[in-house]
């Protein structure tokens, strides 16, 4: 992978941000259901973090794909999954399509505030029936002279109970199916927006996620992001970059926690000897070093693959897939070799666990990724 | 304002270090970083420079490697650096430290040199004020806090029962303690500059000078294991016992 010296020095300076900025707030905010984003985004702003790859002129970085992978990456190490995916949402889920297809008017009014960690932002699909099947969503907005009518309910939505925006993806026409879907800007201010309910989770309990209802909610045409009635094609886009974002933030995730099993086990005497010292530990902890490693490297391929114009899908899908099912793996086996300790809420293992348990269910469930590989490849009739 | 600030690379403390076997001397890799105390000081320059539209100068000494520590006082935003690596400096002692030092010092012109009270792999703690004697001018010592404008600097020097209030014209030195300000991280577009900003590496010989290195380490002791500290129970008149401890280490 071609980092250079200063992708390096990057690293440094965001692995120092989450042990020092994150970490030491992370019970708190797990206890209270809630991180202050607004604060926390504004702090990550002023060091660049936020839209490194996006356009200066809306206060973009300019940066190459790569430091995004290093941000993925390093706020993945953190000590709860739930920055993580906060951060990922601000910066590469509710986004990247208003950065690609927005007017200059609405990236002047949203993107730009988004990047100096002014306003906080939401990526609105998921519906309470639809979820896994976008096309079924059913959301709606109804044109009334130069204003959308929206109604509807969206739920499972991150970063809702702050969020000043949303990225809302609604049906536009009768046509059904995939066509006929637009991505429209909500801000949260308007009459009609309501967050109806604050949803209690397994895990990923810092972060916030609300239940979202719509109900006569008047946005100017304007706010449509790109082509009325392109949605449906533009969320997927935005989807590949959602996964990629994931695949990455797991490998920190998965690392991180296999150096600190490792430095458990090796003072853990079990045996007369530390557990490092029973082979069959050791050797489990190394397969799954090395399945993490060969993650890390496909990660880098389809960062190279995406950095060289090429559509970066099928990498997305693969490594979201694998990120999915060796997170809870590795959850799993740390959580086992630590024994009862590991099962204790004051061990990290315990929180690891249950946040790790999303990443096969957000962003498209492992199922899903099967299927669009699946029809990729040609082994779907 | 011209600012120098004096900064040093060490091996990352986090990391076991490690000595040549005949000489005791630290093995330095070539990744170093800054030295935690030196971030107080690029940062305490960086504040006074910005508020006088001065410049910020590093000054620094030992193996360049790759130059990792100084490119991240540059990533906050120092100007250029110097740094000195020459391998007859290797052992340097503290003087012989300070007469490099204070001898390109000279050479870039300073209204303010800004240095950590100490070193962390060193510890000496006496170079801030051997260079300010080489320079003739004032040394103001552990300070937790600088101000300076007008043409003279005035900071709180660190005493047992709180601060002494210590002002001096400029130009001078000023030793720094951790705290005495936040250091900033880096931002990504003050790494991506750093890169292009001039780091000029001189040799002894550019300087004019011969090390005069006096300082033999003769032999090094692991430090002894910590005793275990003693638990005071609390029947009832525990405080006789603490008042006793604390009478013994002269803190009461
Ligand atoms: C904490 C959290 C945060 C989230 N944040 C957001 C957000 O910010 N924005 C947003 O829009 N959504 C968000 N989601 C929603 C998430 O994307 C969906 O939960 C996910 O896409 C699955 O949809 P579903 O829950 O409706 O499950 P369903 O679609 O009901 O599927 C249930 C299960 O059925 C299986 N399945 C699904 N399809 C198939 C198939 N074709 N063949 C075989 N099996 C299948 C899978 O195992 C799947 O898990 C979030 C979810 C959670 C839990």
């Amino acid at each position: 992978m071609p980092f250079t010296e200063e992708h390096h020095h990057f690293r440094r300076v965001v692995r120092e941000f989450v042990e020092r900025e994150i970490n030491p707030h992370v019970d708190d905010w797990e206890a209270k259901g809630m991180m202050p984003l607004h604060d926390l985004f504004a702090r990550m702003a002023q060091l660049g973090f936020l839209g490194l790859e996006y356009d200066p002129a809306y206060g973009g970085q300019g940066a190459d794909h790569l430091f995004t992978v290093i941000l993925a990456e390093e706020f993945g190490r953190a000590d709860h999954g739930s920055i993580g995916m906060a951060l990922g949402v601000q910066v590469d889920m509710a986004t990247p399509a208003l950065h690609r297809f927005g007017s200059d008017e609405l990236k002047r009014r949203f993107l730009a505030p988004t990047l100096r960690g002014e306003m906080v932002c939401s990526i609105a699909v998921t519906e309470p029936d639809a979820g896994s099947d976008v096309a079924a969503i059913r959301t709606r907005a109804v044109r009334d002279g130069d204003e959308w009518v929206i109604n509807g309910s969206k739920t499972f939505i991150t970063n809702s109970l702050q969020a000043d925006w949303i990225c809302l993806l609604a049906r536009t026409s009768d046509e059904g199916g995939y066509r006929g879907m637009s991505q429209i800007i909500v801000p949260t201010d308007v009459p009609g927006f309501e967050v109806s309910k604050k949803l209690d989770k397994l895990g990923m309990r810092a972060s916030d996620t609300g239940l979202l209802t719509f109900t006569d909610v008047r946005v100017p045409v304007a706010n449509t992001i790109g082509e009325i009635g392109r949605g449906f094609q533009q969320q997927m886009a935005q989807f590949v970059l959602e996964r990629m974002w994931a695949a990455y933030g797991a490998v920190g995730a998965c690392e991180r926690a296999l150096e600190r099993t490792r430095e458990y086990l090796g003072q853990r005497v079990v045996f007369g000897r530390p557990l490092l010292g029973h082979e069959y530990v050791s050797y489990r902890l190394a397969e799954l070093v090395a399945q993490v490693d060969l993650l890390k490297h496909y990660n880098y391929a389809a960062a190279e693959a995406y950095m060289r114009g090429e559509d970066p899908t099928r990498f997305a899908t693969i490594a979201k897939l694998t990120a999915g099912r060796l997170t809870r793996e590795v959850a799993d086996w740390v959580l086992q070799f630590h024994g009862g300790t590991g099962y204790l809420e004051e061990t990290w293992t315990a929180r690891f666990l249950r946040d790790q348990r999303l990443g096969s269910i957000g962003g498209g469930s492992d199922e899903t990724m099967l299927q669009v590989l699946a029809r990729m490849d040609g082994f779907w009739v | 304002m011209q600012v120098v600030v004096c900064a040093k690379q060490i091996p990352d403390p986090a990391t076991p270090y490690e000595l040549e076997p005949d000489t005791h001397l630290l093995v330095r890799p070539t990744e170093q970083i800054l030295d935690d105390t030196d971030r107080y000081g690029v940062e305490m320059g960086l504040q006074l420079a910005q508020a006088s539209e001065g410049t910020v100068t590093l000054v620094s000494m030992g193996p360049a490697g790759n130059m990792q520590g100084i490119r991240q006082a540059l990533a906050m935003g120092a100007d250029k650096a110097v740094i000195v690596d020459d391998p007859s400096l290797r052992g340097s002692d503290a003087l012989t430290t300070a007469r490099v030092l204070a001898e390109v010092i000279k050479r870039e012109g300073f209204d303010l040199v800004i240095a950590g009270t100490e070193s962390t792999d060193g510890y000496s703690g006496v170079v801030p004020q051997m260079v300010a004697e080489l320079l003739g001018v004032p040394a103001l010592t552990y300070a937790t806090a600088v101000t300076a404008g007008d043409g003279s600097v005035t900071i709180h020097r660190q005493t047992a029962a709180g601060y002494d209030i210590v002002e001096a014209d400029l130009p001078a030195v000023v030793s720094v303690t951790a705290g005495v300000v936040e250091p900033r991280y880096p931002t990504f577009k003050g790494i991506m500059e750093a890169k292009k900003k001039p780091v000029e590496t001189l040799s002894v010989s550019d300087l004019g000078l011969e090390p005069d290195i006096r300082q033999k380490v003769v032999s090094v002791e692991p430090a002894p294991e910590r005793q275990a500290g003693e638990i005071v129970e609390d029947d009832g008149e525990a405080y006789l016992r603490i008042v006793e401890l604390l009478e013994k280490v002269k803190v009461i």
